[in-house]
């Protein structure tokens, strides 16, 4: 709890603050206030309330609620945030006008993160939801001379509404059926319902959360804003929306599914599965055809919205155990990998002028250290060992076959496969293609920048090679 | 704690590369690998007075069971004394190409090549199995490829990384199949265990271990390369740079026998039973196939490659022959091929180094002025041919015995080896170093004391295996026969 208000509060400050105009304090400030909030985060790890005694989960008429589970995914979303930051460098550096309201977009967006991963009332996932997508909107817009970035912001706007309208008729037809917005309770509403009659109504009503929630996520078939989408909106806010938006509405979608919905299986698993199928071949398929690198991780974006459904399938009952542990062990390897493939693609396209794989041609070269963080970050995805994306999947799967799913460990095993040719092929550019006449020139990448890069690739790293500490987790 | 420090301090030595230049690099490196080729000896030495070495036993991801359990039994050792061996001579070679951009970042990845090579040589769960078989595949793809000078080494090296991690993910899906199937270690609150002891314990029904055997059997198959799973092969060890061509010929190559013998035959001999016949006949076309295709080769390295992929069917056939003189001539001739291939590709880069060309309708009449060259070539060829006297031979020989005790045909068939490679080898060396003369006779020059420092210790090894080869099948003869037991249950 303490976070949300923490964050809100400091968020409307911060909007204050830009009368200020002044980007140098900014960006430090926004840092520490993060690190602290992530560090107020983890005070509540093993016991519920920010404040012995004082606040006391759950929080507002039960509608929220702080327990291992969401402590564990704020603190993803709180990390992705504050490794994120010192690559806004660039709109310091240029005087944006606007910094000071992007920040506070940004901590609004994060609030709306951690609600959706602490609600225990469909009214607060939605809410949590609205207020992650409306600040969404707003960045992907922010370039707003751009005509991409217009069209980015334009397009999902319209479906994102459009998806938002019909998560909330699923909301409604699932408390018409049930008569209660709690989780616990319709948990039970579920398992034991009263009124054969309404089960057509509920079973309607949860495949429309499940579409709401899906398109939020990427999921196909409601991907088709991703690539366009994540190619307008500047590179920032694509590294953003890739994780924030994609840890905070998994970790939704599986307590929706496994906490409140565990009787409605029936209905949901097959709907999953399904998804999960598409996804895995739509997302890996297409972004073996990219040229562009950042429309590349747009698809592999989807394709790891795939990976994460995976992991949906094989909940059962409860926030603890294999599945639970798996998406939380790969929705931070992933966050951390995108925002480095990010952070790398963000300075070379700002200097080189260009996305595609030609423009990270001879990178090895002139950028050594930015060729080998966008490596470790292109391993991690692609799910190669000494890298945490290999133990996320690694989890994901043997959680998933452990409940017998073997079919479709298989074919997501055969989908990586095709993920690693894509993967590879920035490899290629950096270390055995020349760069492009004209551009040999060493990118400039300042002390700050390094550091952080340095520092997710490490961190990948340590997740690849001594994942023990963070998997007994959940 | 020495296999702690024999898999780790090569990564250690790699880490601090970073930190060198120049000839400070070359001397740390080198250092780094004796130092790692002494730790080797004092393991063995501990290992034949002790009768065994003490490994390490970590909880690594305790929720879930695994282990990082490195062990190194007799089998284990004659591989890493193999790795230890070949890496400092790998670095030497790599130290005569002045012309590799960025030297200590090549060197510092041959280090942590053998890190991963170690890793797999002494894993003894399947999970840190796997994890260090895809460590050793990271350096040698950026070896190969970003060292390399060919024009098609984007593709090439591409196809190299699809193939081999394609065939690992299959071992990886029917590791996380077996896990899955095995119940608790004692005193672990994970419900399953990937130690090997509880792979070899699981009782599978042979229809199970059909399937798995084509899953496991898929990483090592590419890896070794058995026919058909070979076509990356020649191209990568044509193209790459020669310290990377030994590599991948006289080490990596040896993790899918290595492979096949600890992780594939105790785990599923009834797959293995049933399939035996099949690798049997893949292994026999894959000897006659890459000796007649060497025969017609004009590239010396192209040449050697093919002559690999033929030796190695041999190794296959060997192994899948579950004879123990079989299997023990798998061993010694592991070490064998290890250090004949890196003869023959040490050669290779002498004469290229000095004529600028490999290709033998360019040379010829090269003997003159290079006695030397001429016998260290020789020395590595007849063993490769298998002459009486070398490493080659003591291999060769076990190896066809136990495919003659398990059919007469295959042994008739798989001996044409000895033939074929007598008839290739020898036509190269005719046309590089006899035959007429060529633009280089008078020009060459031979080997330098430095150059022939690095073939001495092969050549001691060849003749060390030739005529006492029991050094190294005592040393492997307890795990050899404890394989066949678990075999035979």
């Amino acid at each position: 709890m303490l976070p949300i208000v923490l964050l809100s509060v400091f968020g409307i400050l911060n909007l204050f603050l830009g009368f200020l105009r002044s980007n140098r304090v900014l960006l430090p400030l926004v840092l520490v206030v993060l690190a602290l909030i992530f560090g107020v985060n983890l005070l509540d790890w093993n016991h519920a309330g920010s404040l012995p005694g004082f606040l006391e989960s759950p929080y507002i008429s039960q509608m929220l609620t702080v327990d291992n589970f969401s402590v564990a995914f704020s603190g993803i979303v709180l990390l992705t945030a504050l490794v994120l930051l010192p690559f806004s460098r660039s709109y310091v550096v240029a005087g944006e006008p606007n910094l000071a309201e992007y920040y506070s977009l940004l901590l609004f967006s994060l609030v709306g993160a951690i609600m959706m991963v602490s609600y225990n009332h469909l009214i607060m996932l939605f809410v949590g939801i609205e207020i992650l997508s409306i600040s969404m909107y707003c960045l992907a817009g922010s370039d707003k001379r751009n005509v991409r970035s217009n069209e980015a912001a334009l397009k999902y706007f319209l479906q994102g509404a459009f998806a938002t309208g019909i998560l909330l008729f699923g909301i409604a037809l699932l408390y018409g059926a049930t008569g209660t917005f709690q989780v616990a309770e319709l948990a039970t509403a579920v398992a034991t319902p009263t009124n054969q009659t309404l089960l057509p109504m509920l079973y309607v009503g949860v495949l429309m959360m499940v579409i709401g929630i899906g398109f939020k996520v990427s999921a196909a078939p409601f991907h088709f804003w991703t690539p366009d989408v994540y190619e307008g909106t500047p590179t920032f806010f694509t590294a953003f929306m890739s994780t924030v938006v994609k840890t905070a509405g998994f970790a939704a979608f599986l307590k929706l599914l496994v906490v409140a919905l565990p009787a409605a299986s029936p209905v949901w698993l097959p709907t999953i599965q399904a998804m999960c199928v598409l996804t895995l071949l739509l997302g890996n398929v297409g972004a073996t055809v990219q040229t562009s690198a950042k429309r590349m991780l747009a698809y592999s974006s989807v394709s790891h919205a795939g990976y994460l459904l995976l992991g949906l399938v094989a909940g059962h009952g409860q926030l603890s155990g294999p599945a639970a542990q798996g998406i939380f062990f790969y929705s931070l390897a992933y966050s951390i990998a995108t925002v480095a493939a990010f952070g790398v693609l963000k300075l070379v396209s700002d200097q080189r002028q260009r996305e595609d794989y030609v423009g990270l041609g001879g990178l090895a070269r002139t950028n050594p250290l930015l060729a080998f963080v966008l490596t470790v970050a292109m391993l991690s995805l692609g799910g190669i060992p000494l890298t945490g994306g290999f133990f996320g999947k690694f989890f994901i799967f043997t959680a998933v076959a452990g409940q017998g799913h073997i079919g479709l460990v298989v074919f997501a095993v055969l989908m990586s496969m095709v993920g690693i040719y894509y993967y590879l092929r920035p490899v290629i550019a950096m270390y055995m293609r020349p760069a492009e006449p004209g551009a040999e020139a060493p990118i400039v990448v300042d002390g700050f920048q390094s550091a952080t890069l340095v520092l997710l690739a490490l961190l990948t790293l340590v997740l690849g090679i001594l994942p023990g500490f963070l998997s007994g987790l959940l | 704690m020495l296999t702690a420090f024999l898999v780790f301090f090569p990564l250690a030595a790699a880490l601090l590369l970073h930190f060198a230049k120049g000839s400070a690099a070359r001397i740390l490196a080198l250092g780094a690998s004796l130092i790692e080729l002494v730790a080797a000896a004092l393991a063995a030495f501990t290992f034949v007075r002790t009768g065994s070495i003490a490994g390490v036993d970590l909880n690594w991801i305790p929720s879930a069971g695994i282990t990082f359990h490195l062990g190194i039994d007799g089998l284990s050792l004659c591989l890493v004394l193999l790795t230890t061996f070949l890496v400092p001579i790998i670095l030497l070679t790599a130290f005569r190409h002045e012309e590799y951009e960025n030297p200590g970042a090549f060197y510092a990845l041959v280090l942590f090549m053998q890190t991963g090579l170690l890793g797999v040589f002494t894993a003894l769960d399947a999970f840190v199995f796997y994890f260090f078989w895809e460590v050793a595949l990271i350096p040698i793809y950026f070896l190969a490829g970003a060292w390399s000078r060919s024009d098609r080494r984007i593709q090439i090296t591409f196809k190299f990384f699809l193939y081999t991690i394609i065939g690992s993910l299959f071992m990886l899906a029917g590791f996380v199949y077996l896990y899955l199937q095995t119940g608790p270690a004692a005193g672990s609150l994970a419900a399953h265990s990937s130690d090997i002891q509880a792979f070899y314990n699981l009782k599978l029904s042979a229809s199970e271990q059909s399937w798995l055997f084509w899953l496991i059997f898929a990483a090592f198959a590419v890896k070794m390369p058995i026919f058909p799973f070979h076509t990356w092969q020649p191209d990568t060890y044509t193209e790459s740079p020669t310290p990377a061509t030994m590599l991948l010929s006289g080490i990596m190559l040896k993790m899918g026998i290595y492979g096949c013998l600890r992780w594939l035959l105790p785990v599923v001999p009834l797959g293995v039973s049933q399939w035996q016949q099949l690798v049997m006949v893949l292994a026999i076309i894959g000897i006659i196939y890459g000796a007649v295709i060497a025969i017609r080769q004009r590239d010396m390295k192209r040449l050697i490659a093919y002559s690999s992929l033929s030796h190695v069917g041999l190794m296959i056939a060997g192994v899948f022959s579950l004879q123990a003189i079989g299997l023990q001539g798998a061993v010694v001739q592991m070490l064998a091929h290890g250090v004949n291939v890196v003869g023959m590709f040490l050669v290779a880069d002498a004469i290229e180094r000095r004529t600028g060309s490999r290709s033998l309708p360019d040379l010829g009449g090269l003997t003159r002025r290079t006695p030397l060259l001429s016998v260290c070539f020789l020395v590595m060829l007849l063993s490769t041919v298998a002459l009486p006297l070398t490493g080659g031979f003591v291999g060769e020989f076990l190896l066809l015995a136990g495919v003659y005790q398990f059919n007469m045909w295959a042994g008739a068939l798989a001996g044409l080896t000895i033939i074929f490679s007598a008839v290739y080898l020898l036509r190269m060396y005719q046309r590089a170093m006899l035959g007429p003369d060529s633009a280089f006779s008078d020009t060459i020059t031979d080997l330098s004391g430095a150059e022939l420092a690095m073939f001495a210790p092969l050549i001691v090894l060849v003749f060390w295996l030739g005529l006492f080869p029991g050094t190294f099948l005592h040393l492997s003869e307890p795990a050899i026969s404890s394989i066949l037991t678990l075999v035979g249950r």
